[in-house]
């Protein structure tokens, strides 16, 4: 274990004044440009830029998306965790594998899979079109995309800590005679609810930022699919700067907050 | 002597093992697996001739190299400033650390197209840097430099939080005994802290280099998006879908799907690698 000392020798304080210096230059700079060209026009232009209908319509479409891929990516976050460190099957290393391959697929390629499987030309094209269903350039796409993205986030958390704690605690409860549900409630959800919550956090501020898969799928229809990622291109297209650095700021805000969250549950762990 | 059986414990099965796997798998398959089949049966069907006539064409090895030398300079950079932060956030004790240790999170955190935005609004010519490097002759936006950029910021953590754990774990004794025999405190660094920090630096750097040839929100804005000078092979294949060049899309997607798997696998071993050598490390 190494204990971090003060700077002493000037080598050492050089170090730390790069490191600081660099880091203000290329990470804190642009997060406080955001707000900086936000509110460069006042409160009542910034206002009235987060109140305008297509940029009310927006974030309203990214909660929706949020709301519906958090819960299902927390089930099925907690699904696999059970499945995996529970229980002994053959492939629970592909498995695990499987569980990763979104992380290294870059976003778009996500997206135009899915054009390629539900578009009209795609795989299911002609059956969506004569059952009249609509995936590719509304909402279901979006969200199924956004699920494609954050499909690991719950389960990279709650895996690990499920696998280092053990089934001793559940075999015990399930000896007593408690059921499967009661055993997943009372014993295993105490346990991994940190991490539960973590991982969740993590899912809400990627599936609210998601913006190259949804522009593939998304057909970027103003006041119908437009998230509030697409909706800050559209604005920066339209060169309205203030009004796009405007809708930044609430991604911006909603990536603080996750951050923040992120570092007192980290602290709560250790 | 009297040989103690092994307790003979009933290997009890916990409940559930039907319900969470299917659950699994049925979101496995339906959100991952069957789009990414449905990509590579696409490009089957391009058959091999057109496949290579269309990832072969001018404007789609253009817009591969640009991506693979901007993916380059970004590592680079953040092979450096990245092994630098996990020194400092390590080593040293100072006044805003912890601040400092939250900002390389930020990367993370903050939306592709916000930090796109960003970095291109603060390098055109009227924004904080641009004001200073737009006079002196180096323009950012609009270049490779641009997309390097972009490239690296959203790909640093990678490396500094890969290689942050290991130097927390090194065991400080190796460098006290370099320390009284003698040695310098670079030579220190080259010759006991580096070797062992190798592998997980070289598993970060590739994640980070794989991050960056599949980055495309944070690019589309800052990279003036020229054909055979500041076009990203994403945005090619993003392009031929906009001009339902549906194979066209296809087959540019599965060349960057297979540069990534490979560098999964490539970032795998040298993760297993990593952990190997911090075990015989302690």
């Amino acid at each position: 274990m190494s204990a971090a000392t003060r700077p002493a020798s000037p080598g050492a304080k050089a170090l730390v004044a790069i490191a600081a210096l660099l880091t203000i230059l290329f990470v804190a700079a642009p997060l406080a440009y955001i707000f900086a060209r936000a509110f460069s026009q006042g409160w009542q232009v910034y206002a009235s830029n987060i109140l305008n209908p297509m940029t009310l319509h927006a974030i309203w479409l990214t909660s929706i998306v949020a709301l519906v891929v958090v819960p299902l990516n927390v089930a099925f976050g907690i699904a696999a965790a059970w499945a995996v460190a529970k229980h002994r099957f053959p492939g629970r290393g592909i498995l695990v594998t499987m569980i990763e391959i979104p992380f290294s697929i870059s976003p778009i390629i996500a997206g135009i899979c899915y054009l390629l499987l539900y578009g009209r030309q795609g795989l299911l094209g002609s059956w969506l079109q004569a059952n009249d269903l609509q995936v590719m350039f509304a909402l279901p796409g979006i969200i199924l995309v956004t699920m494609f993205v954050t499909a690991p986030f719950v389960a990279r958390e709650v895996l690990p800590l499920m696998q280092a704690q053990g089934s001793e605690q559940e075999q015990a409860a399930v000896t007593l005679g408690a059921s499967g549900w009661q055993v997943f409630r009372r014993v295993t959800l105490p346990n991994i609810k940190w991490a539960l919550l973590y991982g969740a956090v993590l899912c809400t501020a990627r599936a609210v930022g998601e913006f190259g898969g949804v522009s593939v799928v998304s057909g970027n229809i103003r006041g119908q699919t437009n998230t509030l990622p697409l909706h800050v291109e559209l604005l920066f297209n339209d060169l309205n700067a203030v009004g796009a650095f405007a809708a930044a700021s609430v991604l911006t805000l909603i990536a603080l907050v996750a951050l923040v969250v992120k570092t007192l549950l980290e602290a709560r762990r250790t | 002597m009297i040989t103690a059986a092994a307790p003979i414990r009933a290997r009890r099965v916990l409940p559930g093992f039907t319900l969470s796997l299917g659950t699994t798998l049925l979101y496995l398959v339906l959100i991952v697996l069957i789009p990414i089949a449905a990509l590579i049966l696409k490009g089957a069907e391009i058959g091999p001739a057109r496949f290579w006539a269309i990832v072969s064409s001018d404007r789609a090895v253009a817009a591969f190299r640009i991506t693979l030398i901007a993916a380059a300079i970004a590592t680079i950079f953040n092979a450096v400033y990245g092994l630098l932060m996990a020194w400092v956030l390590t080593r040293y004790d100072f006044p805003g650390k912890r601040l400092l240790d939250a900002l390389m999170d930020v990367p993370f955190a903050l939306p592709t197209a916000v930090a796109g935005l960003s970095l291109t609004a603060l390098f055109s010519a009227n924004g904080w840097f641009g004001a200073v490097l737009h006079p002196a002759g180096i323009p950012v936006v609009y270049t490779i430099w641009g997309i390097a950029l972009a490239m690296a910021f959203t790909s640093v953590p990678f490396v500094v939080r890969t290689v942050q754990p290991v130097l927390e774990d090194l065991d400080r004794s190796l460098e006290a005994a370099a320390e009284t025999l003698g040695a310098r405190p670079w030579q220190i660094f080259a010759k006991v802290v580096f070797p062992a920090i190798l592998p997980a630096w070289l598993a970060g750097c590739t994640t980070a280099f794989a991050r960056s040839l599949g980055e495309f929100g944070a690019i589309v804005f800052i990279a003036g998006n020229l054909p055979f000078q500041t076009e990203i092979a994403a945005l090619l294949a993003y392009i031929r879908l906009e001009e339902f060049d549906y194979n066209g899309a296809a087959a540019i997607a599965l060349v960057l799907l297979g540069f990534a798997l490979v560098l999964l696998v490539a970032s795998n071993l040298l993760q297993n690698w990593a952990a190997r050598h911090r075990e015989a490390l302690r």
